[in-house]
């Protein structure tokens, strides 16, 4: 990943934890404050989908042309998407229990969240009861499409379907072009710029280290023969 | 070719009867056990928990018919299949039975819950239309989960595992347009959730199809 970019993420989250927590936001009725939590629940789940569309994408070029390095793509954007959706409920989890005062409510959208986890928690189990590398690489990537296509409608269709009391839905204002106030928006936007870089960061490095792990396999299996 | 793969399944099926069966009595006592536990109660069965235990009762037996479908071929008769049909017919041929299948486990299904618990359905019809597009989505997407299955090392408990995500928006709407159907709401009310469905269908279908020639290839 280019050093500008390294350096312009960090840039980026440092501003956004110092400017979130510092910056004026407006004051509604039973948000209060915690609508500062703004500026990382919503990027992480941004982030989460951008990067299992990028593990998508690897899992698509996987199956095109087999490789290693394509396949240790595809696994660590999934690791990623995962961690940041784990952290997306979590963050969920802490606002609803100040603003709706429960940890979890039977909302579509937050169960369509916790399926979409189930469902890439799958893909890992999976990838772990295979023994075969190449096998393992083709049956994941296969499962990796499928995941994503039982994503796109448990997260982005059913939940417009009905009404719920989370943002963007059922008459509540989302958080869209039109119902954001400027001011926040000076935070928001670098927010989701640098969570997803942040992931993709992390991404990379994880690459990396799968691909030394596998050379370094490879050195003492050679040794040894 | 794809005619006489199904017909294959079809005359396996007649032959060792052992799927059917199986099923079928996994069905009987899951509803018998239902009725054994309604009946503690004297107040009839409230609407949105017959559809929910109707929906769980049919799932859990077409996991476990479907499953068997790649899971218990044998390695031989796999080779045989690769060398004689396309890898589209194969997963075609599959599916088609499977939704037959599925189609003739919830009609039972139905028959058996209104005869032990009462039959709130009012419009039989578009309970028959949802239970038959339910059954595409439930079929095309466990064939694909059972193929991928098939090929690892546990794979009976990473058929359950990788199958009940994907299922639940097929359940989902599946729940909420019987849930329509047994409140008595006019046709259209139901209208969004059967797209829906057909949507889904149609993505899942597609999916398997496209997917399948590479699971095949080993």
């Amino acid at each position: 990943m280019k050093f500008w970019l390294k350096i312009l993420a960090a840039v980026l989250i440092v501003y956004v934890h110092i400017g979130g927590l510092l910056i004026d936001v407006p004051r509604l009725n039973i948000l209060n404050e915690t609508i500062r939590n703004l500026y990382f629940h919503v990027p992480m789940w941004f982030g989460m989908t951008g990067l299992y569309t990028i593990s998508l994408y690897h899992s698509i070029l996987y199956l095109r042309k087999p490789s290693l390095e394509t396949d240790h793509r595809a696994i660590a954007f999934a690791t990623t998407g995962l961690v940041f959706g784990i952290l997306g409920l979590l963050t969920g989890m802490l606002w609803a229990k100040f603003a709706w005062g429960t940890f979890w409510t039977g909302d579509p959208k937050l169960n369509g969240a916790a399926i979409t986890t189930l469902v890439y928690l799958a893909y890992f189990v999976l990838r772990g009861s295979i023994d075969n590398q190449e096998q393992r690489g083709r049956l994941s990537a296969v499962y990796n499409i499928f995941a994503y296509a039982a994503m796109i409608p448990l997260l982005f269709i059913l939940p417009r379907l009905s009404s719920s009391l989370h943002p963007g839905s059922g008459g509540n204002p989302g958080f869209n072009v039109y119902d954001l106030d400027s001011k926040m928006r000076l935070v928001f936007y670098p927010a989701v710029a640098g969570w997803f870089l942040i992931g993709y960061w992390i991404s990379t490095i994880r690459v990396r280290i799968l691909t030394i792990e596998e050379k370094s396999a490879e050195l003492d299996y050679a040794k040894q023969a | 070719m794809l005619l006489s793969l199904i017909r294959k399944e079809f005359t396996l099926e007649l032959r060792r009867r052992a799927v059917v069966s199986g099923i079928g009595l996994y069905l009987f006592a899951i509803i018998f056990i239902c009725y054994l536990t309604f009946s503690l109660r004297r107040g009839s069965i409230n609407e949105a928990t017959w559809s929910a235990l109707f929906w769980l009762a049919i799932l859990f037996s077409v996991i476990n018919s479907v499953a068997k479908s790649f899971i218990g071929e044998k390695k031989g008769l796999s080779i045989y299949y690769y060398s004689v049909a396309s890898a589209s017919a194969v997963i075609l041929s599959k599916i088609i039975y499977n939704t037959l299948l599925c189609l003739l486990l919830s009609i039972v299904g139905f028959i058996l819950f209104s005869l032990f618990i009462s039959n709130p359905v009012k419009d039989v019809p578009l309970f028959l239309l949802t239970i038959f597009l339910t059954s595409i989505g439930f079929s095309a997407s466990l064939s694909l989960i059972s193929a991928i299955a098939a090929k690892t090392n546990n794979s009976n408990v990473l058929m359950a595992v990788l199958s009940l995500p994907v299922l639940i928006a097929v359940l989902l709407m599946a729940i909420r347009a019987t849930k329509n159907i047994i409140d008595g709401l006019e046709r259209n009310t139901s209208y969004d959730e059967l797209v829906n469905l057909l949507a889904i269908n149609c993505i899942m279908t597609a999916l398997a199809y496209i997917l399948f020639p590479y699971i095949w290839r080993s």
